[in-house]
C-alpha cells in the first residue's frame, strides 16, 4: 500500500439472508482510493453500491455477511477492528454522506450541537473550539449566518441546506476517506451543481479520498477520477472517467451509456438506445456472466463457470470473455423491458 | 389564431391549442402553527402558455416551483383560484368529469405508488372504463389487451399484480390505464424519475411511439433537462409559481435568455469526461414561496439583478421568438 493511498478493498463479497436463500448482494469487488482522488461507482438499482459502502463503514445490515482478502484504511487493518473500534474510526477518519441528510441529522437537536458533538465525542477538542470549527466550515460550505443557522434544527432547514450541513459535518474531523452515496440526488441541477463544486474544492482542499456513489453518468462523467461500473453486485468496468465514456468495454457500459438522451449527441425525437430485460435475481447458485440475459454478444461461453476481470492496463480492467474488440456493439437492439 | 391571449399571445400564433391556460393562478392557504392566521401560498401565478395539438409541452424549474400545481389544474383535478383553463377552446370547468377523462389524462412520477397493490393488472387499466361505466366486461376485456399490446406488456401479466413486476413494467401500466379512455391529451409528471435510465429509455420511446401512432399531445414535465431536450417541441420555465420564459424548444436550448433558464442549461451535467463542473454563479439563496422577494422574485440570486429588479416586478413580454419575464428584455 503506497503512502498515498487511503483506502484499499480486496476481493469483498457481502452476502445477505433473505427468505428465498442467500443473496450474493457484492461479489469479489477489488477497490482502492487514493488522498485526493474520487473514485465514482456507478450502476442501477439494485447493483450493490450501497452494500459495497455500509461493508467499508461496518454499517451492513444485520443478516448480511462479509468476506474480504484485505480491507484497509490508512494503515489500519478494518477487518480486524471491533464495532467500538470502528465506532471511533467513523465520523473521524470516514465520513459519510447519505442521499437523505435525515438518516445522519438528528430531527431532536439543534443542528450545531450535531456538529459539535462529532468534534468533541472524537476527542478533537472541547465546546469552544468545536464552535469555531462549525462556524469554519459552515462558512467553507457557503452557509451565510453560520451563528443563526447553527442554533436550528435539522428540519428549519431547506434539502440545499442540509446537504450543506451534512458535508460540514463530515469534515468537522479531518477525515482521510468521505463516502457520499447520491449525495445530490435530492437537490435541484442548479443546487447540485453548487454542491458537487463545493464537494470537490473541499476535498481537494483536505486532501480526502472520496468514493461517490451515483447512478447519474453526467455526475460520474464530471466528477470521477476513476470509475467502477457495478452490474449485479460486480465491478464490470474499471477505468479513468476518459477510458470508461469515450471507449466504453464492457457491453453493459456501453448499453448504459447508450440510453441517455445526451444533448449534442443525440438527435431530439430519435430513438434512444436500449437495454433489453431486466436484472436477474442474485439468490442462489450464481454462474457465468450475470449480463447475459441482457447481452446482445451472448454466446454458449457466457452462460457458466467464473467470468473473470480481464486488465487492459493497470486499473482498466473489464468482465466480459470476449476480447476488447470483439465486445464492441455496433448498433443497439430494441426490445422490451 | 389566438388573439384571446392579448399580450401573451403565443409566439407561434397560427397553431391549434389543444390546452390553453390563461392568467391562471392557484393559491394555498397554509396555516403554519396552531394559532397562526392562516398565510396565502401562490403556488401558480399567473400562468398563461398553450398546448398545440400533437406537441409537446415541456414544464421544467426547480422543486416547489408549481409544476404539479399547474398539472393538476390542467387535469382538472385542481381548481384554479385565478384565470380559466381551455380544453380543445371550452373552459375546463364547463366540461363534465367524464368528457375531461375523455380528453386527458394522466401519468404520474412514481410507478410504485400511484397502482393499487391490491388490484390486478387488468383492474388497473380498466379502472377508467369501468368508473365511467363504458363497455361491457368482455368488451372492457378485449381493450385491456389491446393496450396492454400497444405499451408493450405481455399478456400473461394480465392477472398479476404491481409488485409482481419490474419498474419499467409498472409506468407502462400507468401508461395503459392513461390511453384506454382513448384521450388526444397526456400529462406526464416526472413519467422516468424513479426509473432507471435503462427502462427510463424504453420508456421514452415508448412516448415517442404511442404519439406518432395516436397524434397525442403531451404535457410533460421534468427535471431531467437532456430529456426535454430530446421530447419537447415546446418549453415553459416555472420560477416560484410564475412563467418566466416560453418558447420553442431549439430555441430556448441553443439560446437561453432569462438568467434563471441559462443557469439552469448551465447546470445540466452531460457526460462527457473531458469537461469538468460548471461553475454556477447563482445565489444560494432559496425564496420563500410564502414570502416571495420583491420585484423580480429571481433577483436575490440573479447574477444580473438591477435596482430595478428590486423594485419592479417584470411583465412577461414578447420578445422575438418567445415569451420572457426579465427586466433585461423589457
Ligand atoms: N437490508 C437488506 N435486506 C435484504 N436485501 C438487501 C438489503 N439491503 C440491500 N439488499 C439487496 O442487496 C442488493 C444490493 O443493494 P444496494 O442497496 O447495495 O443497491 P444499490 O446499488 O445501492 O441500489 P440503489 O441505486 O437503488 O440505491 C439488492 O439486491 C438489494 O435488494
Ligand atoms: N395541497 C397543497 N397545500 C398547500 N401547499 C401546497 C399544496 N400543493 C402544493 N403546495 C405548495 O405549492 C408549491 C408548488 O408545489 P408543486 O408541487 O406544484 O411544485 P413542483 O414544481 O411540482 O415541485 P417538485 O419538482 O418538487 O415536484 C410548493 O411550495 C408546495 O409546497
Ligand atoms: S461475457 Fe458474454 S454475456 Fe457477458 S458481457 Fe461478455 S459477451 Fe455479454
Ligand atoms: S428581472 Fe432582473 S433580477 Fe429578474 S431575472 Fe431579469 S435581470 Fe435578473
Ligand atoms: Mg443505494
Ligand atoms: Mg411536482
Amino acid at each position: 500500500m503506497s503512502s498515498d493511498t487511503v483506502l484499499e478493498v480486496e476481493n469483498l463479497s457481502v452476502d445477505i439472508a433473505v427468505p428465498a436463500g442467500t443473496l450474493h448482494a457484492v461479489s469479489n469487488v477489488n477497490l482502492q482510493v487514493d488522498k485526493g482522488e474520487t473514485l465514482c461507482i456507478v450502476g442501477e438499482s439494485g447493483c450493490g453500491k450501497s452494500i459495497t459502502s455500509l461493508a467499508i463503514m461496518n454499517l451492513l445490515p444485520r443478516k448480511a455477511t462479509l468476506a474480504a482478502d484485505k480491507l484497509a484504511l490508512e494503515d489500519r487493518d478494518l477487518l480486524s477492528l471491533s464495532e467500538a473500534q470502528f465506532a471511533t474510526l467513523r465520523g473521524d477518519r470516514i465520513g459519510m454522506i447519505f442521499q437523505d441528510p435525515m438518516t445522519s441529522l438528528n430531527p431532536v437537536f439543534r443542528i450545531g450541537d450535531q456538529l459539535e458533538e462529532v468534534y468533541i465525542q472524537h476527542g478533537k477538542g472541547g465546546r469552544k473550539e468545536a464552535r469555531e470549527r462549525a462556524e469554519f466550515l459552515l462558512e467553507k460550505v457557503g452557509i451565510v449566518a453560520p451563528t443563526e443557522r447553527l442554533s436550528q434544527y435539522p428540519h428549519q432547514l431547506s434539502g440545499g441546506l442540509r446537504q450543506r450541513m451534512m458535508i460540514a459535518m463530515t469534515l468537522m474531523c479531518d477525515p482521510a476517506l468521505i463516502i457520499a452515496d447520491e449525495p445530490t440526488t435530492a437537490l435541484d441541477v442548479t443546487m447540485q451543481a453548487q454542491t458537487l463544486n463545493l464537494l470537490r474544492s473541499l476535498q481537494k482542499e483536505f486532501k480526502a479520498g472520496l468514493i461517490l456513489i451515483t447512478h447519474d453518468l453526467g455526475v460520474v462523467a464530471r466528477m470521477a477520477d476513476r470509475v467502477m461500473v457495478m452490474y449485479a453486485g460486480r465491478a464490470v468496468e474499471t477505468g479513468s472517467a476518459e477510458e470508461v465514456f469515450d471507449m466504453p468495454t464492457h457491453p453493459y457500459t456501453q448499453g448504459l451509456i447508450d440510453c441517455i438522451p445526451v444533448p449534442g449527441r443525440t438527435e431530439p425525437g430519435s430513438k434512444l438506445g436500449s437495454i433489453r430485460g431486466i436484472v436477474p435475481a442474485l439468490v442462489g447458485d450464481l454462474d457465468g456472466c450475470m449480463f447475459r440475459n441482457r447481452c446482445d454478444l451472448v454466446s454458449d461461453a457466457c452462460r457458466s463457470g467464473d467470468i473473470g476481470l480481464i486488465e487492459i492496463s493497470a486499473g482498466r480492467a473489464y468482465r466480459c470473455h470476449l476480447s476488447s474488440d470483439e465486445s464492441k456493439i455496433k448498433t443497439s437492439v430494441e426490445g422490451a423491458v | 389564431m389566438n388573439q384571446l391571449m392579448g399580450q401573451f399571445s403565443h409566439p407561434d400564433s397560427d397553431a391549434v391549442p389543444a390546452l390553453e391556460c390563461r392568467n391562471v393562478g392557484r393559491t394555498f392557504m397554509i396555516k403554519k402553527g396552531i394559532f397562526a392566521e392562516k398565510q396565502p401560498l401562490k403556488a401558480v401565478q399567473d400562468v398563461s402558455l398553450q398546448v398545440n395539438r400533437g406537441e409537446v409541452l415541456a414544464i421544467v424549474g426547480e422543486s416547489g416551483c408549481g409544476k404539479t400545481t399547474l398539472a393538476k389544474m390542467l387535469l382538472g383535478l385542481l381548481e384554479p383560484t385565478t384565470g380559466e383553463i381551455l380544453l380543445d377552446g371550452e373552459p375546463i370547468n364547463s366540461v363534465s368529469i367524464k368528457d375531461i377523462a375523455r380528453k386527458v389524462q394522466p401519468v404520474f412520477q412514481d410507478p410504485y405508488s400511484s397502482l393499487n397493490p391490491r388490484k390486478t393488472i387488468e383492474q388497473i387499466i380498466s379502472l377508467p372504463l369501468k368508473v365511467h361505466e363504458i363497455g361491457s366486461q368482455a368488451s372492457r376485456r378485449a381493450r385491456v389487451e389491446e393496450y396492454m399490446r400497444l405499451v408493450g406488456l405481455p399478456k400473461r401479466l394480465i392477472h398479476s399484480y404491481p409488485n409482481q413486476l419490474s419498474g419499467g413494467q409498472r409506468q407502462r401500466v400507468a401508461i395503459a390505464r392513461a390511453l384506454i379512455m382513448e384521450p388526444k391529451i397526456i400529462v406526464c409528471d416526472e413519467p422516468t424519475s424513479a426509473l432507471d435510465v435503462s427502462v427510463q429509455a424504453h420508456i421514452l420511446n415508448l412516448l415517442q411511439d404511442l404519439r406518432e401512432e395516436l397524434n397525442l399531445t403531451y404535457a410533460f414535465i421534468s427535471h431531467d433537462l437532456a430529456v426535454v431536450e430530446h421530447l419537447a417541441d415546446w418549453v415553459a420555465v416555472m420560477y416560484l409559481g410564475r412563467l418566466i420564459e416560453f418558447g420553442k424548444a431549439v430555441n430556448i436550448f441553443n439560446d437561453p435568455k432569462h438568467p434563471y433558464t441559462r443557469a439552469l442549461l448551465d447546470s445540466v451535467l452531460t457526460p462527457d469526461a473531458s469537461l469538468g463542473l460548471p461553475e454556477i454563479t447563482l445565489g444560494r439563496g432559496l425564496p420563500n414561496p410564502l414570502t416571495p422577494p420583491s420585484g423580480c422574485y429571481f433577483h436575490p440570486r440573479c447574477p444580473e439583478a438591477s435596482d430595478q429588479c428590486s423594485a419592479e416586478q417584470p411583465a412577461l413580454i414578447k420578445n422575438e421568438n418567445r415569451l420572457i419575464e426579465c427586466h433585461l428584455y423589457g
